[in-house]
């Protein structure tokens, strides 16, 4: 009975944190346009929001920002672990006291203080100003994902790999970088989900004629949002969770045959 | 590894200076300065007036409650997590960080529709013969916006030192006589305090800071501190005070940051 | 033999549908120093944890000094056990580790401090009362669990291979201190290890496990000597273990030449294996010996050589101080009472790991 009351404990929790998503999803087939009432089941949202170009612009970018600030983040996190693991205990200290920066720092301040920083460099604000700022906030990610594995990194395999004769470059990307591997993809994930999640530090640097997915959603807030965004946003959940559970399968799988081989 | 390495640092360190410390400076430069450039601390001190005063203390007062709830709630979850087998690890981290996959903005207006007057948890209450709950537009709908919002960043670091402490330290406080509550308040409420420094941050901070959940929910009339620094960058453009009024802002964010790092020694709570 | 304190009786316990015990019955006496020896999966640890109560055995019962304590929880039980992996308290000074059970008992302040400090002497930790365990060595650590379980002077102190993360210099020294400790404090040890070389060194009485199931009770003179089956003898040091036919009492049949031997009751003509202990294995000049090889193989060992001998078809592993070297032409020659003589196998499990051990 302790369990059921547990199991009745940690549903209640989940039903909380996916009430909203299920909410809408259930809008994305409303035929009515508000909110509020139910109007009957319909698909037209689907299909009409394939004709909507300002929504498609807007995913576009979104998807482009979050790729790209993504991709030169985890290029620059991982250089920045390989480097930080070679530096004195005191530098590094340093290093990572202002890589936790933007992970403890409100972020409206990072999006203000970007601002600022934009303006007085007199950079026109648009694609790039959004990007420079994604890539800040997403390199913390990259590179706490990538530590961790970086400090299990046995210096014996890449020492073994000189002795072998490899080259310092070689023996890096044929010894430490399969093992840092993990990190560095879960770093990438961490950075394009947090980019693609982002509204408050875009909203302070993307400036005028140019929308992501969150921005568009927040100027439509108070005129209504477009039941289309339900459908998107539906179709995106929906992709990610497939893909998720096709990739989580396998290695669960593998884990738990292991597991269940348990010692005396 | 060599420390030939050591160069290879260049480029992050560049980038942070770049993009990190000297727009921090440029907050302080604008929040000490006036619009001629002169020196004043007429951008600090403006935190004093009634409407900013009042802006704070609310945002201070729903941030500390949201808290409280978010670890009220949280660590008999990540107890009952950290429970089950340890093959559902990566699962159970799975299911905090999905939600995310779908805008935070569209999931936090849809509480609007939930709590809406014949919205569907009315619904289910009057189904119960319950009282109908009609908090849409108050300060209770924005501390329900944040416990939503920031509950998973309080659940994740309290499973992961949860999860790993040794299941023989537990035995051996057995072993040794202790009972069940004993054992939880000697031995692994102590042990998790890096994650519960860990979880206050990661959701007093944004939760103190927030626009957006009070403009989503709280109506028009609800002004928290981030607001009002808000308002200050896009509508009044008076970017001297936006930047006074977040320094004040960082001032609780610095002690916060003072008060785990006292708890934390070791950084075992950095997570995610 | 002193009095008995724990009955182990018709113990069974599997986990996941996979057999860990099977009918387990033990016998543990007052004072004993019992070792449960056995590969890992052999179930000695899954017999400790039943011991302490960690564990329920899904059949059985468990006496504990006249009264059954099968149902009782683990904090009311008169034992204490030390964990494999120390399993202190790392964020409490050695002291608040070792005043725990203490303070739950509410002791006085002054006992716990006496105790305190009577279990760090014991330990020879005088000075470390302060330190935190992160600070402290494997060893160190090791021996502060130790304290930590002694001051409630339990009647058992059970031991989860203690002393299996320590290297093998600490490890022979903290095995002369468990046995100076035991017979300080006059108390019951149950010992689990899988290192045969600890259980020879420190025990007074040695339980062999294998899949489930308890192979051979006994000292460990005993164990050594006289092995009852071919997996005990494979477990318990170096050995060679020769397919045979028992002629009649006190004469066998070994890959063709009759050796006599001390044995009887085996019947006749009966298959045996036999085992014959390295340093039993006499060589000689060819024509002296029973059997006659050549040596195969020589290495140094310090304290004597190690050889192998082809002779009849078999491979023995011979100790010898003598060198004899590669390629010379021996005779092999055995004392009757070097000679021990197992009944063959019975079950396919037992044959199954003595092949793959």
């Amino acid at each position: 009975m302790k369990s059921t009351a547990k199991n009745i404990y940690t549903a209640l929790i989940f039903l909380f944190l996916y009430a909203p998503i299920a909410t809408l999803m259930v809008l994305s087939f409303n035929a009515s346009k508000t909110r509020s009432k139910w109007g009957g089941f319909t698909f037209k949202w689907y299909s009409s929001l394939f004709r909507n170009d300002e929504i498609l612009e807007a995913l576009g970018n979104t998807l482009l920002i979050a790729f790209v600030s993504a991709l030169v983040a985890t290029v620059i996190g991982t250089i920045a672990c390989v480097a930080m693991n070679s530096m004195k205990r005191r530098s590094r200290t340093v290093l990572m006291g202002i890589t936790n920066i933007p992970m403890l720092n409100a972020e409206i301040v990072t999006g203000i203080s970007l601002m600022l920083l934009f303006i007085s460099m007199g950079l026109r604000f648009g694609l790039g100003t959004i990007l420079l700022s994604h890539i800040t906030f997403n390199i913390p990610y990259v590179i706490l994902s990538i530590m961790p594995r970086m400090k299990q990194l046995n210096p014996s395999t890449y020492e073994a790999a000189l002795d072998l004769g490899a080259s310092h470059t070689t023996a890096f990307f044929k010894v430490v970088f399969p093992d840092l591997l993990p990190g560095i993809l879960s770093g990438f994930l961490m950075a394009f989900t947090m980019s693609l999640d982002d509204f408050i530090i875009t909203h302070f640097t993307k400036g005028a004629g140019i929308d992501t997915l969150s921005t568009k959603i927040y100027t439509e807030v108070k005129k209504g949002i477009k039941p289309e965004m339900y459908a998107l946003s539906t179709l995106i959940f929906v992709t990610v969770l497939i893909l998720l559970l096709l990739v989580n399968m396998a290695p669960a799988k593998k884990f738990r045959d292991v597991s269940e081989r348990r010692k005396s | 590894m060599t420390s030939k390495n050591k160069w290879l640092s260049t480029p992050y360190v560049l980038w942070s200076v770049m993009f990190i410390i000297i727009p921090l400076g440029m907050i302080f430069y604008y929040g000490l300065t006036d619009k001629t450039g002169a020196f004043t601390l007429d951008n600090i001190t403006a935190i004093a007036t009634a409407e900013h005063a009042k802006a704070l203390w609310l945002s201070l007062l729903l941030s500390l409650i949201s808290t409280l709830i978010c670890f009220l709630l949280a660590y008999p979850l990540a107890m009952i997590l950290s429970n089950m087998k340890v093959n559902q690890h990566s699962f159970i981290i799975l299911i905090f960080i999905l939600p995310m996959w779908m805008n935070f903005l569209l999931r936090t207006l849809a509480w609007q529709t939930l709590l809406e007057k014949s919205g569907v948890i009315n619904s289910v209450l009057n189904l119960l013969h319950l009282p109908n709950i009609n908090i849409i537009n108050t300060p209770y709908a924005i501390i329900l916006g944040m416990v939503y919002n920031f509950l998973p960043f309080m659940v994740l670091p309290l499973y992961n030192v949860l999860s790993k402490i040794d299941e023989n330290v537990l035995d051996a406080s057995k072993d040794l006589g202790a009972g069940n509550v004993y054992t939880f308040v000697r031995i692994i409420l102590p042990l998790s305090i890096p994650g519960i420094i860990s979880g206050i941050t990661m959701v007093f901070v944004p939760a103190l800071t927030t626009f957006v959940i009070s403009t989503l929910l709280g109506g028009s009339k609800i002004l928290l501190i981030g607001n009002v620094i808000e308002q200050e960058f896009t509508q009044a453009s008076n970017w001297h005070l936006g930047s006074g009024l977040s320094i004040v802002l960082m001032i609780f964010i610095i002690l916060n940051m003072i008060a785990s790092a006292v708890f934390d020694k070791d950084g075992e709570g950095a997570t995610l | 033999m002193e009095k008995e304190l724990i009955q182990l009786i018709d113990i069974s316990k599997s986990f996941d549908g996979q057999m860990v015990l099977d009918d387990l019955n033990l016998n543990i006496h007052e004072n004993e120093f019992v070792t449960l020896l056995g590969p890992s999966g052999c179930g000695k640890t899954t017999t400790l944890r039943i011991l302490g109560g960690f564990t329920s055995p899904d059949s059985g019962r468990i006496i504990f000094d006249g009264t059954d304590i099968t149902n009782i929880p683990p904090n009311r039980r008169q034992l204490n056990t030390v964990f494999q992996k120390y399993a202190l308290f790392t964020h409490m000074t050695i002291a608040e580790n070792i005043a725990f059970g203490l303070k739950i008992k509410k002791k006085s302040k002054s006992y716990i401090e006496d105790k305190i400090r009577y279990a760090l002497k014991l330990v020879n930790l005088e000075d470390y009362g302060n330190r935190m365990p992160g600070s402290l060595s494997g060893g160190q650590q090791q021996r502060i669990a130790i304290a930590r379980a002694i001051v409630n002077e339990p009647k058992v102190l059970l031991l989860d291979e203690p002393l299996g993360a320590l290297d093998l210099k600490l490890r022979q020294e903290m095995q002369y201190e468990l046995i100076r400790m035991k017979n300080e404090l006059g108390i019951t040890f149950v010992y689990v290890t899988h290192d045969q070389e600890e259980a020879l060194t420190m025990s007074d009485t040695i339980v062999v496990m294998n899949q489930g199931y308890i192979q051979q009770i006994g000292s460990p003179e005993s164990i050594y000597n006289e092995p009852e089956n071919a997996f005990v003898a494979d477990f318990i040091g170096d050995s060679n273990i020769i397919p045979a036919t028992m002629i009649e009492d006190k004469l066998v049949n070994i890959l063709g030449t009759r050796f006599a031997c001390v044995d009887t009751g085996f019947g006749r003509n009966k298959p045996v294996d036999v085992v014959i202990r390295p340093e039993d294995v006499n060589l000689v000049a060819p024509d002296q010996g029973a059997i006659q090889g050549v040596v195969t193989h020589l290495i140094f060992k310090g304290v004597h050589y190690e050889m192998e001998v082809m002779a009849a078809g078999f491979e023995w592993l011979v100790h010898s101080t003598t060198l004899f070297p590669v390629g010379k032409e021996v005779g092999i020659q055995v004392d009757p009472f070097n000679i021990q003589i197992m009944n063959k196998p019975e079950s396919e499990d037992e044959e199954a790991v003595a092949i793959d051990i």
